[in-house]
């Protein structure tokens, strides 16, 4: 009895040391997302709603997006930069992906692959102001171009918008062909023997079969992209030359001078709720788990 | 006034809660990264983080001084509002902003027997904004020019006497704009006719019409890195806004650098010190102010490694060259032509800054 009721104890206790680690491991993780994340929030959700002069409580930093069309042009001019930046990115990276997958012998992936992220090691803001040197007017482009007489007087590269989507392009290309690279290599073999077995030439195997089951990684890649583009601050202040102005520039424009953080964190908000849009019309693809 | 409305708004007392368990944390995290009492701590502009400046007054009084940089009054002020009462002992403020600061009743009034105010030039006291209720709670100690910046090799240095080349075709695609609103609206304003400490709402459409025909003749409106590297490296032959600060710091590299007060005149900037109330070392407070506003602290904040200024004080220990660099001797002549900067109340400073996007928008 005592025996019986000992080992009953322990299992119990057990039970309960079961059920507490993965509380006590996720607990880290849930606190630094709470104090982080959800509490500033909460507070930039309050001050979204609080009048810049005088306090109280006031929707006018939401309506006044709404109706100052030059705030409604930052958000579309984000849109289509950030929808250009995508579509490119994905274009490139595929190809990019795919040679490193399936061409690149094994032993020389891993090397090919550090290679691929290599410009990750070298700092944001100095790989933007590079940019600014090969694109300015004097610089790589415009000298070689203007050397070899195909044009007389230089491009305007530099501070335009090419200039912002050739500066993220050089990022997220890096980014989106480790995701797709990773989701080309789970890829059994046996699907393109299937699909060979049943009549399909290389053309029609990469269209019906592996760009299907590589949808997720391009997702993951695309929304990822999406997500850190159209809040980037940097690249656009950089390389654009404010001749148009994007969201993140448009929030930090409310802080400088005016300290205006109840407009800055409206306009944040909204940003946000086009993020999550975003998010929900990728979450079918967004899963981790393949079926 | 503003207070008392603010406590009885079930808003704003839950804000006040989210403010203070944000503080809390950030003290949490920050202890051990926060300066000892010993220390001076002090919100600058990067011009104050010059080694060359701050060295010196560290080994004469045995201090350290602790820096933190920012852009822009409204950082800077959300900086002090984030932070306890006495972690700041001094800062670094437009001299038109001094007031805002006041009226947050975060200042301590200066004085002004203990500080060489007759030494500064007349026209850079800014009394207007650095006196508030009779009390002096700033004090200039460095100014300049938004005015004409240019490469003198590469256009007619006699059409940068006037605003009007600005929006000529001549220098199409050959302009940079400062990318801050207050001194080039101010710029506008000189170049239609109006005085800048005279804006009134009523000019802005013509303001904005001036804006348009710069930005249609600019290829970039640049915050300062971005507006020096472009005139430097040739991108662009002229900065809107431009002056000392961005031609003298590069005057050794490219002497072609130069800049001009156009016959329309010229906006004076100028930034100011002030100390703050709360201050844990009031006494370090002022001798630190006290020393970047000697004839050897003003010549090293004009000559800081971030950007030139014209030193406030006259008696600046500048060399001949550094002299000659920032123009000093002609600088009663330019301080006669030029204007204040637009200091516009609230509500205008928010339309100008619309005004501005709007500007930045326009294809």
């Amino acid at each position: 009895m005592p025996l019986v009721s000992s080992s009953g104890k322990s299992g119990r206790a057990l039970a309960r040391a079961g059920h507490a680690l993965p509380w006590a491991l996720v607990t880290p993780a849930l606190g630094w997302t709470l104090l982080f994340f959800v509490l500033p929030f909460i507070a930039m959700g309050f001050s979204s709603l609080t009048a810049h002069e005088g306090g109280g409580f006031t929707l006018s930093n939401y309506s006044q997006f709404f109706i100052n069309p030059s705030y409604w042009q930052a958000m579309v001019n984000s849109l289509e930069v950030t929808a250009i930046v995508t579509v490119v990115s994905v274009l490139l990276a595929y190809p990019f992906a795919w040679i490193l997958a399936e061409q690149v012998p094994k032993r020389w992936q891993r090397l090919a692959l550090m290679l691929a992220v290599l410009p990750f090691w070298t700092s944001y803001v100095v790989r933007s102001y590079s940019w600014l040197l090969v694109l300015a007017q004097n610089g790589v482009i415009n000298r070689a171009l203007t050397g070899s007489g195909l044009i007389t007087e230089p491009l305007q590269l530099a501070n335009t918008r090419l200039a912002t989507v050739t500066g993220f392009v050089h990022f997220f290309v890096m980014l989106l062909t480790l995701t797709i690279f990773a989701n080309l290599k789970q890829l059994s073999p046996s699907y393109r023997k299937a699909a060979a077995d049943l009549g399909a030439g290389p053309v029609r195997t990469f269209l019906h079969v592996i760009l299907p089951l590589t949808l997720p990684g391009i997702m993951v890649g695309a929304f990822l992209t999406f997500v850190l583009c159209i809040g980037d601050y940097i690249t656009p202040q950089i390389l654009g030359g404010n001749n148009e102005l994007l969201m993140p520039q448009l929030v930090m424009m409310q802080i400088g001078r005016r300290g205006d953080f109840p407009l800055a964190s409206a306009l944040s908000i909204i940003l946000m709720a086009v993020v999550t849009v975003a998010y929900l019309a990728c979450a079918r693809w967004l899963k981790i788990e393949r079926a | 006034m503003s207070v008392k409305s603010a406590s009885g708004n079930p808003l704003s007392a839950l804000k006040r809660h989210l403010h203070a368990a944000c503080a809390a944390t950030a003290l949490l995290l920050g202890v051990g990264s926060l300066a000892e009492a010993a220390d001076l701590n002090a919100l600058i502009w990067c011009d104050h983080s010059d080694p060359g400046l701050l060295q010196p007054f560290e080994e004469a009084n045995g201090v350290k001084v602790n820096v933190k940089e920012f852009e822009g009054t409204g950082a800077g002020l959300a900086i002090v509002e984030q932070s306890q009462p006495g972690d700041w002992d001094v800062m670094v403020i437009d001299s038109i902003d001094v007031p805002r600061g006041v009226e947050k009743g975060l200042f301590e009034p200066l004085p002004e027997d203990k500080l060489p105010l007759a030494d500064l030039f007349p026209q850079v006291k800014m009394d207007g904004s650095t006196v508030v209720g009779g009390k002096r709670y700033g004090i200039t100690e460095k100014f300049g020019y938004n005015t004409i910046g240019f490469n003198k090799t590469k256009v007619d240095p006699a059409d940068m006497q006037s605003l009007a080349s600005l929006t000529s075709d001549k220098y199409k695609g050959k302009v940079a704009i400062y990318d801050y609103y207050l001194p080039v609206i101010g710029m506008a304003a000189l170049a239609i006719g109006k005085k800048t400490a005279e804006l009134t709402e009523a000019d802005l459409p013509a303001l904005k019409d001036e804006l348009l025909k710069m930005k249609a003749n600019a290829k970039l409106v640049g915050e300062v890195t971005a507006s020096q590297t472009a005139l430097a490296t040739g991108e662009v032959d002229i900065l809107v806004g431009g002056g000392e600060w961005v031609t003298a710091g590069l005057a050794k590299e490219n002497p072609a650098l130069d800049f001009s007060i156009p016959k329309e005149g010229a906006v004076l900037w100028s930034q100011s010190l002030a100390m703050f109330k709360d201050s844990k070392n009031k006494d370090m407070a002022l001798k630190f102010i006290q020393y970047i506003m000697s004839p050897e602290g003003q010549a090293r904040l004009a000559t800081s490694s971030c950007y030139w200024g014209m030193p406030a004080n006259t008696k600046a220990a500048l060399t001949g060259d550094q002299k000659k660099v920032l123009r000093f001797d002609e600088q009663p002549g330019f301080l006669a032509r030029a204007q204040a900067y637009p200091a516009p109340n609230a509500d205008l400073d928010k339309k100008m800054q619309d005004m501005w996007t709007e500007m930045l928008q326009a294809k």
